[in-house]
C-alpha cells in the first residue's frame, strides 16, 4: 500500500538561518495568515518540476519581504512595488532562469501599480503571486486598494467610502483586459478543496513559464486575521462572506495552449561583430593633405540661418573636414530656446590644439543664410574675420569694414547651376574652402561626404555644389 | 581603431557596448535621450537586450535585477528622471549592485529647463537617495571621456559592487566631437560575480537584499560599505591639470565649466598672468587633498559651477 510521507518541501531551507530572534523552524508570519499556504504551494511546485536552482524569488516590501528567510533559491528584495520591474530585468539577463514576483495588494495594486501593468502589458515571461488580504498587514493594517467599501482599517477609521477612495481594485479583472497575458487566475486560500485548485493554478502558472508561455498571475485571497481583527478560525469564513463577492474565485484567462514556446537566440557575437554593428572606423583613410601656412589659424566658425537650410549639416561637416584634416574639433548644435522661432545655428571650432569652451561667441568665421542670422551674428566677428552670406537671400549690407565680407549667390547657384536649391550649404562649403586660404582643401571635403550624408545619391550633387561654391569665391575674391 | 565624430551621447552607448553592458533600460527625457536611441538602435544588433521602460523608476528598477543578474546593465537619464530613480539608486548602493546610471544634467528644480545646468552635483555627488551611502561619480568633459569614463564605470562598478554615475551636463552630451574608440573588452575578462542571483545551481544559495533588521546588523552593513568607500577613496581619484606649477590662481571646474575655463586660462595667460585649471574628474571621491594642497601653497582657488555653489568638500578644510 503506497504511503503518505508528509514532510516539508525541499525548496525550503531546513533552518531558517537568514531569520533573527530564537526560533528558526517556524515563520514569521502570523497564526492563520495565508502566506504560509501559499509559500508552501509554491516551494511543492518547484519541488516537482525540479526548479529550485533555477528559480530567482523576488520578494516585495510587505510582510513576505522575509520570504527569503524560507525559499532555498536565489532571492532578491525588490523596492516597494517595482518587483515586476526587478522581474524584468531578471528575466532579460537570464531568460533559462525561473523568475517569481511575489506581491501583496498595497505592493502590487497600489503603489506598484504600473510596473504589474506594465510588465503584464509585455508579457514579461514570468509569475506573479499576489496575495489579496485587502489590507496592508506589515504596516499594521491600513487601507489597501483591495480594501472592501465600508472597511474599518488604520486609515479608514470610518469605513472606506467609495467617494473619497473610490471602489476595491480588481487585478485580475484589469489584467486579464490585456492582449499580453498568458494566464489569469483568482483562487482563494480557505478551505481544502479551495486550497487544492490554488494548487493547481500555481503549478499552471510555473509550468507555463518553464514552457517559455509568457506572463501569469495568480491572485489568492489570503486571510489576516490579526489586522482584520477576526478570530483565526472565522478568518475563512470571512474570506467567503466577505471578499468573494467582491472578488470572485475565478479562471479570468488561459491561453497556455495556444501560445507558442519562446524561442532564444543562442546566437553569440564576438569582437569583430561588435566592431561591425557599432560602425566603428579601423583604420584613418590616407588623406593627402598639407596644410597651408596662409590659412585662417584655428578658426571659430558660426553658422546660421533657417531650420531646413541644412545649417546644422554644413557645420558637422566642417568639423569632420577638419578632423579629417588632423585638427580638433568640435560642432555643438545651437541648443535651448533659440532653437525655437525657426532660425538654427551652430558653433564649430577647428585647432591645431585641445580645444576649450565649444562655445563660439566671437567668431573667426561667420557662414550666415538669412537676414537676422547677420543682424544677430556679423557684429560678433571678431575683426580682421571673415563673413561668407548668402546674397541670394540677404538683402543686407555689412556695414562694418574691419571684417572681410562677401555676400555669394548660394542659393542661386544650387538651385540654377545644380538644379537642387538645398545643396546651397555645400556651395558655401566651397566659398569657405577659398576663403579660408586653405584650413582643409576640396579632397578632404569629399572624403568625408559619404560620412555626412545619408542619402547616397546626393553626394554627388554635393560635390558639385563644393566645386560650383570654389568657383564663384574665386571669382569674387580676384575681384 | 581610426577617429569618428560622434555625439558625447552617442558615444556613451558605443562605449557601454564595448564594456560589455548586456542591458540598457532607459526612459526619454531631453537632453539625455539621444542615449536610450543610440542603446535602441545598437543594442539589439549585437544580440544584448534594450528596453524602454514604463518610467524612470522601472528602468532603475529593471537595471536592478539585471545588476542582481550578475550582467553589466545601465540607465540614463537627465534631472528630473534621475529625482525619480534616486529610491532605486539607494536600493542598489544598499545591496551592493554593480551598475550604471548616466545622467546628462538640466535646468532645475522642477521641471527646470533643457539647457545644461550642473545643479545634480548634491543629489549624485551626496545622495539624492535615503540612507548612508556614496556613489562614484564620474564627470566627462568630451565626446572621448563620455566614452572613455562609462568604459571605466563598468569597472569600477564591478570592482566595488557599486552603482557608478557618469554625470555631464546637456553641452557634453550634445556636442560632437572626435572620438577614437577602444577595442571590445573581450567577455572572459569580466570579473565572476559569484554573489549573484543568476539562476543558476551555483548560485542558487545567494540573496541580493539592502534589509537589515536588526540594528546592529545595519550598523556593520554601513561600517562595511564606508570601508569600502574608504578604499575607492585612497585608489580611484582622478583629476586633470592644466598649467598649474607656477599659477598663483587655479580655477577649479569639471565637465563644460572646465572647458570653458581651460579657454579663459589660455586668453589670461596669453596676457602674462599665472593662471591655471584644476578639474575633478571624479567628483567622489573628490581630489580634496590635491586641491587642499595646492590650496596650502598660498594660491588662490576660483570655482566655478553652472549651479548656485555645490562643490563644497568640507573634509578639504
Amino acid at each position: 500500500m503506497a504511503e503518505t510521507i508528509f514532510r516539508k518541501a525541499k525548496s525550503f531551507y531546513d533552518i531558517y538561518e537568514r531569520k533573527g530572534g530564537a526560533n528558526k523552524e517556524v515563520t514569521h508570519y502570523c497564526p492563520g495568515c495565508g502566506h504560509g499556504i501559499l509559500h508552501k504551494l509554491i516551494a511543492e511546485a518547484m519541488d516537482d518540476f525540479g526548479l529550485k536552482e533555477h528559480t530567482v524569488f523576488i520578494s516585495p516590501v510587505g510582510c513576505s519581504v522575509f520570504a527569503y528567510y524560507y525559499f532555498d533559491c536565489g532571492n532578491i528584495q525588490a523596492p516597494h512595488g517595482r518587483a515586476p520591474a526587478v522581474a524584468t530585468g531578471m528575466k532579460r539577463a537570464n531568460p533559462k532562469s525561473v523568475v517569481i514576483s511575489y506581491q501583496g495588494d498595497g505592493d502590487l495594486a497600489g503603489i506598484g501599480g504600473n510596473e504589474i501593468l506594465q510588465a503584464a502589458n509585455r508579457g514579461e515571461r514570468i509569475s506573479v503571486f499576489f496575495v489579496n488580504n485587502a489590507i496592508y498587514g506589515m504596516t499594521g493594517g491600513q487601507m489597501a486598494p483591495t480594501t472592501l467599501l465600508g472597511m474599518r482599517t488604520t486609515t479608514s477609521p470610518h469605513g472606506r467610502k467609495a467617494g473619497n477612495e473610490g471602489y476595491p481594485l480588481g487585478m485580475c479583472e484589469l489584467l486579464s483586459t490585456l492582449k499580453a497575458p498568458a494566464y489569469v487566475e483568482r483562487v482563494a486560500l480557505t478551505d481544502a478543496k479551495h486550497i487544492m485548485q490554488a494548487r493547481k493554478a500555481v503549478r499552471k502558472a510555473l509550468k507555463a513559464q518553464v514552457d517559455g508561455k509568457g506572463f501569469t498571475f495568480v491572485e489568492a485571497l489570503a486571510a489576516c486575521p490579526t489586522n482584520w481583527k477576526v478570530p483565526t478560525r472565522e478568518a475563512n469564513r470571512w474570506i467567503v462572506e466577505m471578499l468573494e463577492p467582491v472578488f470572485p474565485v475565478k479562471l479570468f484567462k488561459d491561453e497556455i495552449e495556444s501560445r507558442e514556446s519562446e524561442a532564444l537566440e543562442d546566437r553569440t557575437y564576438g569582437p569583430a561583430d561588435v566592431v561591425a554593428a557599432l560602425d566603428l572606423p579601423t583604420e584613418e583613410p590616407d588623406i593627402a593633405f598639407v596644410r597651408s601656412p596662409q590659412a585662417i589659424k584655428d578658426p571659430q566658425i558660426k553658422v546660421a540661418g533657417f531650420g531646413g537650410q541644412g545649417v546644422l549639416l554644413l557645420g558637422l561637416a566642417l568639423a569632420q573636414a577638419g578632423m579629417r584634416a588632423g585638427y580638433h574639433a568640435t560642432w555643438l548644435p545651437s541648443y535651448g530656446p533659440e532653437m525655437r522661432g525657426g532660425t538654427a545655428n551652430c558653433h564649430v571650432r577647428i585647432s591645431e590644439h585641445r580645444i576649450g569652451t565649444p562655445l563660439v561667441h566671437d567668431s573667426d568665421v561667420l557662414i550666415a543664410f538669412n537676414g537676422p542670422s547677420i543682424d544677430k551674428f556679423a557684429p560678433m566677428v571678431k575683426p580682421g574675420g571673415l563673413i561668407l552670406y548668402d546674397s541670394s537671400l540677404v538683402d543686407r549690407t555689412i556695414e562694418r569694414s574691419d571684417v572681410k565680407a562677401y555676400g555669394l549667390p548660394f542659393t542661386e547657384v544650387a538651385d540654377k547651376e545644380l538644379g537642387n536649391g538645398k545643396a546651397s550649404n555645400f556651395v558655401a562649403m566651397g566659398a569657405f574652402i577659398v576663403a579660408s586660404r586653405g584650413v582643409f582643401d576640396e579632397g578632404v571635403v569629399k572624403s568625408i561626404l559619404p560620412l555626412v550624408i545619408k542619402r547616397k545619391n546626393m553626394i554627388e550633387l554635393n560635390e558639385r555644389a563644393v566645386a560650383a561654391g570654389m568657383r564663384i569665391a574665386r571669382d569674387a575674391l580676384a575681384s | 581603431m581610426a577617429k569618428q565624430f560622434i555625439k558625447g551621447n552617442e558615444a556613451v552607448v558605443k562605449g557601454a557596448i564595448l564594456a560589455g553592458c548586456r542591458a540598457f533600460y532607459g526612459y526619454p527625457i531631453t537632453p539625455a535621450s539621444e542615449i536610450a536611441e543610440a542603446a535602441a538602435y545598437y543594442f539589439p544588433l549585437v544580440g544584448r537586450t534594450f528596453l524602454q521602460a514604463e518610467s524612470e523608476i522601472g528602468a532603475i528598477n529593471m537595471v536592478y535585477g539585471a545588476a542582481s543578474a550578475g550582467i553589466r546593465a545601465m540607465t540614463a537619464s537627465s534631472s528630473p528622471g534621475i529625482s525619480l530613480k534616486q529610491e532605486g539608486i539607494s536600493y542598489a548602493a544598499g545591496a551592493e549592485l554593480s551598475c550604471v546610471i548616466v545622467d546628462i544634467t538640466r535646468g532645475g528644480p522642477g521641471l527646470g529647463n533643457i539647457a545644461p545646468e550642473q545643479s545634480d552635483y548634491n543629489q549624485m555627488v551626496k545622495g539624492g537617495g535615503h540612507g548612508n551611502y556614496k556613489l562614484i561619480v564620474l564627470a566627462p568633459n568630451c565626446a572621448q571621456e563620455m566614452c572613455d569614463l562609462t568604459m571605466l564605470a563598468f569597472e569600477l562598478a564591478d570592482r566595488y559592487r557599486t552603482p557608478v554615475v557618469v554625470m555631464a551636463d546637456g553641452f557634453i552630451g550634445q556636442m560632437m566631437e572626435p572620438v577614437e574608440f577602444p577595442s571590445p573588452v573581450p567577455e572572459g575578462d569580466l570579473p565572476p560575480k559569484p554573489w549573484a542571483t543568476a539562476g543558476t545551481a551555483e548560485t542558487h544559495k545567494n540573496l541580493i537584499t539592502s534589509i537589515d533588521l536588526e540594528p546592529d546588523d545595519l550598523e556593520r552593513h554601513i561600517n562595511n560599505l564606508y570601508a569600502k568607500y574608504a578604499e575607492i577613496e585612497s585608489a580611484e581619484v582622478r583629476y586633470e591639470e592644466f598649467m598649474v606649477d607656477d599659477a598663483e590662481l587655479i580655477c577649479v571646474g569639471y565637465g563644460v565649466v572646465a572647458r570653458v575655463l581651460q579657454s579663459a586660462v589660455e586668453q589670461v595667460r596669453a596676457e602674462g598672468k599665472k593662471v591655471g585649471l584644476f578639474r575633478p574628474v571624479t567628483l567622489w571621491p573628490f581630489p580634496e587633498k590635491r586641491l587642499a594642497r595646492l590650496a596650502d601653497d598660498g594660491r588662490k582657488l576660483f570655482v566655478v559651477e553652472m549651479s548656485k555653489g555645490m562643490m563644497v568638500h568640507l573634509e578639504a578644510v
